[in-house]
């Protein structure tokens, strides 16, 4: 049963769950170590209680570098040495924020393994210290508690943590790549037992608060205040620190038992984990789960196993030094160095560059309650944002509320919202036929048939009803934006927002800007985008923006090898083991065969033979067979309601047979399939960087993973170029370019890079 | 108006009478002075509105209000909103087929008399010709029976109604769950035995679990209780602090019960029981004692606790509300007026409980009064820590600035004017009756101390303010509402 449970909590360990991690912070040293005031942590005496408070100065959260450490030690020898105070207080001064990790830079900053072994045996060293102290320390959480922060609240005797949403609780090291490296491994398992420890640092959720306290993770609850003498942010911390003090004294009289009782189950799981063979077998079945999901792309999970392993196998002191040795191997690793490059990406593509705009979106219309346009009408609603959706029917418009409905619904069902909360945010919603309301619509966003001539006529209606400061936004994957501008009679209010499906999945947002879009159109778009939630990129206009385009030449690829006699299992298979989350064929599949051909129809007519390999024909010949993806039932594979396994569809053979290209076996390894897809897709990267249409490598590489899977471990193609080498890709590139022509030749950027080394993307 | 102004010093002596018994009760005697130096110095000698009418209250009385569980356990709510209205119809004398509505408030609705109001009132031998209705706005029922009362009046719509409310926690529906309650409706719609048969082989033991009453708020799922004690520790007020103030309301009940001041109360015989004289949850205890109690909700460091909240009460209340041409033209000597109200709302999650505060400064201004003006006030008392809220956020410039939109406070009512006849801590606090209890309670003073205008409020309910008379009361459990009330009332 044990093993079960700790198999099940791992199936949710995905490597798109690797990319969310919230509140991991890199923040860069300012101030110079000579100073020797205590600038990130102070403390004052109540009674015979030392009050410790952490406040880093300007910045939002608090993370646990070099100088912060260093003060800290200062700290508890003072507390530790009075002979006034008996217990202590751990607590952090800002709202929203107890301790959110280490600090990144202090990690990359590294050169070496030894380097970061020995931040990590500092730390170890002094977390020790704390959970020995004879003088009771109690952590009171308040906000974020994770990674670095989470292993000193659990150092501690005693953890309270208020009942926020923003109080979360994890250990989201294995996201970027490394692990818990300051004792963590090894006191986790002991405070929440293996199974939910292995779930804990194999998936990096974070746990909130109430859920920590049932995991016995948190020792007591402290319910968030409204409004009363003070701002409720502030009036919170004051009484957090109220209770944390009585529970201090409490301990230090010894009227109050830092042990917890345990639940029945608790207490099985206990026992059961006292015998060695279940152990092991738990070892194994966690182990084998990871493998078979991380393909062996991520060293970081399978050494949290090892190390864990080695402290309860061996003892803690075996432990301590496992961790510290493997947290300095793995923050050497080019995973980990791509997963935190992910990281600070993510982060920059969650800032408003271009300002806060003229005037706020707080109505929002859009149009087409298809998927897509439901999609974007449920990551707004629940922000707050009064939204309109309109369709042409009413069944259709009954579908996309459904889906809203239901969208929201799973959210009470998973508990992460109340169903009153679900019921005000359905309210903000109405769906309608007509465009009545859209006179105070501050932002359209028009998600109907990606077909200009309908582009253009929704425009134009909707410009006859708008008001003048609306925004105009196509939610378009490949028509270009200022083509349906060119309809527009202020065509600086048009812009285009590309969301990509399941929308309340996928993270990103692609925006793209025309020549003549204003700058306050983009800050408005830009705007809305953070508030659904999204991770933004903005990139000019051109055919494709920059996903599309980057997709069509690697989708063009897969045709090809495809009608070389790889069959779609085969190709499935090389891709998700190179570390794509979906399958290629699959892909085709998902996105549909019919808008497969379109843009490759279109890209192809503008971009001519760079876009070309795959013939079009195999598309069209399964357009007219029906075959159009998941949508239709059946495409490269056949799609049953309620059908888990995906069975082949022996159709498409006939089609594949009558198109079938002779493979090259020069360059038809495995390695080398693998290879022409990304190298074509990182090639198409590269040429977007060059020409313009991204401002950023960093916008590249969120928006090659977040937007289309591009593999995370290897952190982008710009990252991978860098991590990779980019003469060994223009090597590659050349060997394919000799077997297929044009499509294969590397572009210039890439070619610079290759041949000047000390060239990189990210400096 | 002359005739009212002859009224007024027509009743004069009477009062007076009052008075001389009063004078003995310290606290209260200074009162007294105060209000009558106060009231050369009013805002305004009346708060009679050009072309609307002026309502009454004539009088108002309640059963004894008992600790749930106890004389009244058997009973049903219909049974107490009988043994009010009887009440009423005794002390009034008024006939019964002059009264042309009767309006009743209560929270957990027994199923069987949803109109409570109307089984009521036909069982206490009302005319079959009267209508009457029920109405709920949890703790400030019985406000909201009144103010209905007063907007059909002043309407034109009726000219003498009966408003009153009841509560009887001994019992409460307590249903079927969800799932059974769906196979017990299947079944019956069933029409062979194959049916019945099919339906039946789904039944899971889990289908017998019953479903409580909801204790908790609908929209936030979080308890009255917990809520009160968040808004304690909001406002920084202490354990200790509320225990005092609990300890205030039951000495000054035990007190005005000793000295008879609660007139309101009648007896009543409860079938196959003694007769039952008195409230019976009036228990002055000791700082001492109440400081052993553990939190009862926000365990084991909330500060919210049995001794300084308002317990589980049954009781049921009524007034008889006239036009006052009416009651002069019947013969009465209307005890107040009934001037102005307001309801409030707010957040139902932080601000669930504070609705006296917003509620105060607003009817006020409506009536054209400040907070010197005002003889007597009563609050309904849910916790001491949401009492004591209440007085500090009204004591705040800064909440006033940051949450209500105003310049400065509206300052908090001087505590020796303050529920000095005890309140729904100690006097109990059945949800549906409270109101008419705070407004007869604020009138009955008003009257005793030669008060012109007095001031109800409750949380989740309402205030009043009344001219010479009364005020209006509001009750704890429901959150987002609040009214107001003025009173004039004649001497």
């Amino acid at each position: 049963m044990v093993a079960s449970r700790a198999v099940g909590s791992l199936s949710r360990f995905t490597a798109s769950r690797m990319l969310r991690c919230p509140g991991y912070i890199c923040r860069s040293f300012t101030r110079s170590s000579a100073l020797l005031t205590r600038t990130h942590i102070n403390y004052g005496v109540k009674g015979d209680v030392a009050v410790i408070r952490i406040n880093s100065p300007n910045s939002k959260v608090n993370t646990l570098g070099q100088e912060v450490h260093s003060e800290f030690i200062e700290v508890m020898n003072e507390v530790w040495s009075s002979n006034q105070i008996r217990s202590a207080v751990l607590i952090s001064s800002k709202p929203g924020c107890f301790i959110a990790g280490a600090d990144l830079n202090m990690l990359t900053a590294c050169t070496t393994s030894q380097e970061v072994t020995q931040i990590s045996q500092e730390a170890q060293r002094m977390f020790e210290k704390v959970e020995k102290s004879t003088k009771p320390i109690v952590a009171a959480i308040n906000g974020s508690c994770l990674g670095g922060g989470l292993e000193l609240a659990i150092s501690c005797q005693y953890r309270i943590a208020t009942k926020d949403k923003k109080t979360v609780l994890g250990s989201p090291e294995v996201l970027l790549g490394i692990l818990p490296g300051a004792g963590g491994t090894q006191r986790l398992p002991k405070m929440v037992g293996v199974p939910a420890a292995f779930d804990m640092m194999l998936t990096g959720r974070g746990i909130r608060a109430d859920r920590a306290k049932k995991m016995g993770l948190v020792d007591q609850l402290v319910e968030p205040l409204g409004p009363g003498i003070k701002p409720p942010e502030e009036r919170t911390i004051e009484y957090l620190e109220e209770v944390a003090i009585t529970f201090a004294k409490g301990l230090a009289d010894k009227k109050i038992s830092p042990k917890r009782d345990k639940g029945l189950v608790e207490k099985l799981t206990s026992y059961a984990m006292s015998i060695p063979f279940v152990r092991q077998q738990i070892y194994k079945k966690v182990e084998e789960k990871v493998r078979k999901q991380t393909k062996g792309l991520y060293p970081a999970p399978l050494k949290i196993i090892d190390v864990v392993k080695t402290g309860i196998e061996q003892g803690s002191d075996a432990g301590y030094l496992s961790e510290s040795q493997k947290f300095g191997e793995l923050a050497m690793t080019k995973e980990s160095k791509a997963l935190m490059g992910l990281y600070r990406g993510q982060t920059l593509c969650k800032k408003n560059k271009f300002g806060a705009p003229q005037k706020e979106v707080k109505q929002l219309a859009i149009l087409g309650a298809g998927l897509m346009g439901a999609g974007i009408a449920q990551v707004s609603v629940d922000k707050g944002l009064q939204t309109i959706l309109k369709d042409a029917t009413l069944a259709a418009l009954g579908r996309g509320q459904q889906q809203v409905f239901r969208g929201l619904n799973d959210k009470v069902k998973k508990k992460a919202l109340t169903s009153f909360e679900r019921d005000t945010f359905f309210s903000n919603l109405t769906g309608q036929l007509d465009y009545q309301g859209f006179e105070k619509a501050d932002m359209v966003i028009e998600a109907v048939f990606e077909d200009l001539s309908l582009k253009h006529k929704v425009l134009k209606e909707v410009e006859a009803v708008i008001p003048d400061h609306c925004v105009f936004a196509s939610n378009t994957s490949a028509l270009p934006i200022n083509e349906i501008a060119a309809a527009s009679k202020r065509p600086e209010k048009v812009i285009g927002m590309h969301y990509f499906s399941p929308v309340d999945k996928m993270q990103l947002l692609e925006i793209i800007t025309t020549q003549k879009t204003s700058k306050d159109t983009t800050a408005s778009a830009v705007e809305v985008g953070l508030k659904q939630g999204k991770v933004i990129i903005v990139v000019k206009d051109g055919p494709g923006f920059y996903t599309t385009r980057c997709l069509a030449p690697m989708m063009s690829e897969v045709i090809r090898i495809l009608q070389e006699g790889v069959g779609p299992k085969k190709l499935d298979s090389l891709t998700t083991s190179f570390g794509f989350p979906v399958g290629a064929a699959t892909l085709v599949d998902e996105v549909g065969v019919d808008v497969a051909k379109h843009v490759a129809e279109n890209l192809g007519n503008v971009f001519g033979e760079r876009f070309a390999g795959g013939s079009l024909e195999v598309l069209k010949q399964m357009i007219s067979k029906g075959f159009l993806g998941r949508k239709s039932g059946k495409g490269f594979y056949i799609y049953q309601e309620g059908v888990k396994s995906k069975n082949l569809n022996s159709d498409i053979d006939s089609i594949l047979a009558s198109l079938k290209m002779p493979s090259q076996p020069d360059v038809s390894s495995d390695e080398d399939i693998q290879y022409r897809l990304v190298t074509r897709f990182v090639n198409e990267a590269v040429l977007c960087l060059q020409e313009g249409v991204l401002a950023t490598p960093t916008e590249g590489d969120i928006g090659a993973v977040f937007g289309l899977g591009f593999p995370p471990s290897l952190g982008g193609p710009f990252r991978f170029v860098d991590l990779y080498g980019a003469q060994k890709i223009v090597d590659r590139l050349r060997k394919y370019e000799a077997a297929y022509g044009k499509q294969f030749t590397p572009c210039q950027l890439l070619v610079d890079h290759a041949s000047s080394p000390n060239k990189k993307f990210y400096q | 108006m002359t005739s009212l102004l002859t009224y007024t010093l027509k009743y004069l002596p009477s009062t007076s009478q009052w008075a001389l018994r009063f004078s003995m009760r310290p606290l209260s005697c200074s009162s007294q002075l105060r209000a009558a130096a106060a009231v050369k110095a009013k805002s305004k000698q009346t708060l009679a509105k050009p072309n609307m009418r002026n309502i009454v209250v004539v009088d108002g009385v309640r059963t004894p209000f008992l600790l749930s569980g106890t004389s009244y356990k058997d009973l049903m709510p219909h049974d107490l909103a009988r043994a009010a209205l009887s009440g009423l119809l005794h002390r009034t004398s008024v006939p019964k087929d002059v009264v042309d509505y009767i309006i009743f408030g209560t929270v957990i609705q027994e199923v069987k008399t949803s109109n409570v109001a109307r089984e009521a009132a036909l069982g206490a031998g009302f005319s079959d010709k009267t209508p009457a209705h029920t109405v709920t706005m949890a703790c400030i029922s019985s406000n909201q029976a009144m103010t209905t009362a007063v907007g059909l009046i002043a309407s034109g719509q009726c000219d003498v109604v009966v408003a009153g409310g009841v509560e009887l926690m001994s019992d409460v529906p307590i249903r079927h769950s969800r799932k059974m309650r769906k196979m017990m409706l299947d079944l019956s719609k069933a029409k062979t035995l194959g049916q019945r048969l099919s339906l039946v082989s789904k039944f899971r033991l889990n289908f017998l679990s019953p479903e409580l009453p909801a204790v908790a708020e609908f929209s936030t799922n979080e308890t009255m209780g917990h809520s009160a004690d968040r808004l304690a520790a909001a406002f920084a007020i202490s354990r200790l602090e509320q225990d005092e103030y609990a300890l205030r309301s039951h000495s000054l009940a035990k007190k005005a019960q000793g000295e008879g001041l609660l007139s309101d109360v009648v007896p009543f015989k409860v079938p196959g029981k003694d007769t039952v004289t008195q409230d019976n949850g009036i228990r002055p205890s000791s700082l001492e004692q109440m400081a052993k109690l553990k939190p009862a909700f926000i365990k084991p460091y909330g500060t919210v606790t049995a001794a300084n909240s308002s317990f589980l009460t049954d009781g049921a209340s009524a007034v008889l509300i006239l036009a006052e041409e009416k009651a002069l033209a019947m013969g009465y000597k209307p005890k107040a007026y009934l001037r102005d109200f307001v309801y409030v709302s707010q957040d139902p999650k932080d601000q669930l409980l504070l609705g006296p505060t917003y509620a105060t400064p607003k009817v006020l201004e409506k009536a054209g009064l400040t907070m010197n003006d005002i003889d007597a006030f009563e609050f309904h008392e849910a916790f001491s820590g949401q009492i004591l809220a209440n007085l500090k956020a009204m004591d705040s410039d800064w909440f006033a600035q940051n949450y209500m939109g105003r310049k400065t406070k509206v300052g908090s009512p001087p505590l020796e004017k303050f529920n000095i006849w005890g309140g729904s801590l100690s006097l109990g606090h059945p949800f549906g009756a409270t109101g008419c209890r705070l407004v007869m309670a604020t009138a009955n003073r008003l009257q005793k101390e030669g008060g012109q205008y007095g001031l109800v409020a409750a949380c989740a309910a309402g205030g009043q303010v009344c001219h010479r008379s009364i005020i209006g009361a509001s009750r704890k459990s429901f959150p987002w509402k609040q009214n107001k009330f003025i009173q004039e009332c004649l001497i």
